[in-house]
């Protein structure tokens, strides 16, 4: 087991492209740390640099105590889990499992043991003579997890290991992995696209854009006090509502309507200079129906466009002084499309961001 | 010079026209049948020109060829087996029939072995498909032609001469020489050499199959035996060799085939002189030498005989990959 450390990591391709962009990060000795972001963000680039199959340009990568900028990935002492599996398709389960130990020399009795034991954990027991071939989209992703554990290496690195699998698997297979990293405490780095996937699995969730590492943070500092627009938005889902407001005398004003904000939003609304635009964020699950009686919170009317049912709740999109709102109301609300309604969301839930900075003020 | 030309146009115009109204004779019979039968008779149909060339050129031949060999040298009267009895008996046949083996052993063993080393050596550098298309040309050159090239090539002039020939050159330069490569029967040196023009010839084809299916194995796969410890020759060892397996054997039987089929570059270089004859070579002779017609026949009859199983083996391969993917 090993701490993971990023110190002004930067990755350039040729053509000017830059992967990874002055990366500072220390995953934890045993922390199960998720690098998340949209496709290109670098995030895959930087796991891959952590492996050594990439190079990277400048700055200093370093696997426990060991700088490793010049290790190659067989010495470096971690398993990585591939997005296809990469599971060798001529051998056996078995060996499948047992190629890397055998590459270490160990002793058949030592090898078979690790193997067993790993295909105990993972069920992969009656399945051990098949080929790959002969075997299930979830099986498969199974042996790439087994021939990663019976390495019992320093560092797991998973590169979207779910995004193969169907939606039913997926949730299961997020439950087994996250089991796994319970029962034997390995240091785990895993690369996904899916915001779901890092809420529920992460100790600490790493959010990339562009190369740049934009927050880090266990997943309820990201959702409570996301740092910028873009860690807000790709955080939590239904994603976050964005509404630009004017600064004009002391008042906000959404449009037309004139927001009243009291609290943290409201200072820091005061103390820009008049005219200034402000991004206002609110998530739709902190949305409710204005009663009247609800003091501390910001209201606005919105017309309701269309009502998605699921079940306990319904997902609102309405339209508000030309903003696209969504709301997840509880659905006794009994809304229709084409309602007008009164919508309203505590201060304390509200974000306030500079649009040009794209900084959060409140948050 | 006009006349040519009309001909050239007759064709131009006539060989699609002809192609064209096939098609066209064919729709118009497949009307006649229910709408239900068509898709089963349409693929006879237009198959049936193709077929009706292969039995007239390929199939009636082979079976005049086979009746020919159970023949005397005129075609007159059956002799049974004597011209097989022929064959295994006479010391010219046996020992074109062991340069064969050499041929089939070490033109295959060259050609497969050069070509993996080729292809898994370029696969990585920038200047990749130059490399390549140097390695693949002397196959587009006529066998005939590439002999010609490597009697240059192996020229030898007697000592104190000056040496055209390039090795003989070449060796010169190193105060050896000058050998005469192409009369050494030692050791079948001179078949050696003649295997290494076929060699030179093939090799572009074994790497530029290979190399397809070198390109073809997932990237990741060897990512993956990099992580799990192994060495770049441990990766090539436990991981691309073994995928590369089902090609190298299809290069192989191909290979085969070509080595006993083997008459050009004998034909060309040494006229099977000086021990170095192959079947071909000798059938040919037999042939149109000696007009020994049923002989010949036999000969050709000997060399079909071993090439069919290879067919076979090879057309089962080629269907068990394609069922694969």
């Amino acid at each position: 087991m090993a701490t993971v450390t990023f110190d002004h990591v930067y990755k350039r391709f040729p053509g000017d492209v830059v992967a990874v962009n002055d990366l500072n990060l220390q995953v934890a000795d045993g922390e199960f740390l998720v690098l998340v972001g949209p496709s290109g963000c670098g995030k895959t680039t930087a796991l891959r640099c952590v492996a050594g199959l990439e190079t990277i340009s400048d700055g200093e990568l370093s696997i426990g105590d060991q700088v490793v900028n010049d290790v190659a990935p067989k010495d470096r002492d971690i398993a990585m889990v591939f997005q296809s599996y990469a599971l060798y398709p001529h051998m056996s389960v078995y060996d499948n499992m047992a190629f890397g130990l055998k590459l270490r020399k160990m002793s058949k009795t030592d090898i078979d043991a690790r193997v067993r034991e790993a295909a105990g954990i993972l069920g992969l027991d009656r399945y051990l003579d098949r080929k790959p071939k002969a075997l299930s989209g979830g099986q498969r992703q199974r042996v790439a997890l087994g021939r990663a554990i019976v390495r019992e290496p320093k560092v797991f690195l998973m590169d979207e290991p779910l995004s193969n699998l169907d939606a039913k698997l997926r949730v299961q297979t997020r439950a087994e992995i996250a089991r796994i990293h319970r029962r034997l405490g390995t240091t785990i780095v895993y690369v996904t696209h899916d915001q779901v996937e890092a809420m529920t699995m992460g100790d600490r969730i790493a959010v990339m854009k562009d190369g740049l590492l934009q927050q880090i943070g266990t997943p309820e500092e990201l959702y409570t006090h996301p740092a910028n627009l873009f860690v807000a938005g790709f955080i939590g889902s239904p994603a976050m509502n964005f509404v630009t407001v004017t600064t004009a005398g002391g008042e906000l004003m959404m449009g037309e309507t004139k927001l009243s904000l009291g609290g943290e939003p409201a200072r820091v609304a005061a103390a820009q200079t008049p005219g200034k635009n402000l991004t206002i964020g609110f998530r739709p699950e902190h949305l409710v129906l204005a009663n009247g009686s609800d003091g501390q919170a910001m209201r606005f009317p919105a017309v309701v466009d269309v009502v998605e049912y699921l079940g306990n709740e319904e997902l609102i999109h309405a339209r508000a002084e030309g903003n696209d709102i969504v709301a997840l109301l509880p659905s006794d609300r009994k809304v229709k499309a084409g309602d007008n309604v009164e919508l309203a969301v505590p201060l304390d839930r509200l974000f306030v961001f500079d649009p040009e900075t794209e900084k959060a003020l409140v948050s | 010079m006009t006349d040519k030309l009309i001909t050239a146009a007759i064709v131009v115009v006539g060989v699609p026209g002809v192609l064209i109204g096939y098609i066209w004779a064919t729709e118009q019979v497949l009307r006649i049948l229910p709408e239900r039968r068509r898709p089963a008779i349409r693929p006879w149909l237009w198959l049936a020109p193709a077929l009706a060339f292969l039995a007239l050129f390929l199939v009636y031949p082979m079976i005049g060829t086979i009746l020919r060999s159970f023949q005397d040298s005129l075609g007159k009267t059956f002799v049974g087996l004597d011209n097989f009895f022929w064959f295994f008996g006479s010391a010219d046949a046996l020992s074109a029939l062991k340069n064969n083996l050499l041929w089939l052993i070490f033109l295959t063993l060259f050609v497969v072995g050069f070509g993996l080393l080729v292809a898994v050596l370029v696969d990585k550098v920038k200047y990749e498909s130059f490399a390549k298309s140097v390695i693949f040309v002397p196959l587009a050159i006529s066998m005939v032609a590439a002999g010609v090239i490597w009697l240059y090539m192996y020229q030898y002039k007697p000592p104190g001469a000056v040496q055209t020939g390039t090795l003989n050159a070449a060796v010169g330069v190193a105060g050896l020489g000058p050998i005469p490569w192409l009369q050494i029967e030692d050791f079948s040196v001179n078949t050696f050499m003649l295997i290494i023009v076929m060699a030179w010839m093939w090799t572009g084809f074994a790497m530029v199959i290979i190399s397809a299916a070198l390109k073809g194995i997932n990237p990741e796969l060897m990512e993956a035996a990099r992580m799990d410890g192994a060495t770049e020759w441990q990766v090539f060892r436990g991981i691309v060799f073994p995928l590369l397996v089902p090609t190298l054997v299809v290069v192989s039987t191909t290979m085969i085939i070509t080595a006993l089929k083997a008459f050009d570059v004998v034909f060309t270089m040494t006229s099977g002189n000086l021990n170095t004859n192959v079947i071909a070579n000798e059938m040919y002779a037999e042939m149109f030498k000696f007009g020994q017609y049923g002989r010949a026949s036999a000969i050709a009859v000997v060399l079909l005989l071993a090439i069919i199983p290879i067919m076979f083996f090879n057309i089962g391969r080629f269907r068990a990959q394609e069922a694969v993917r």
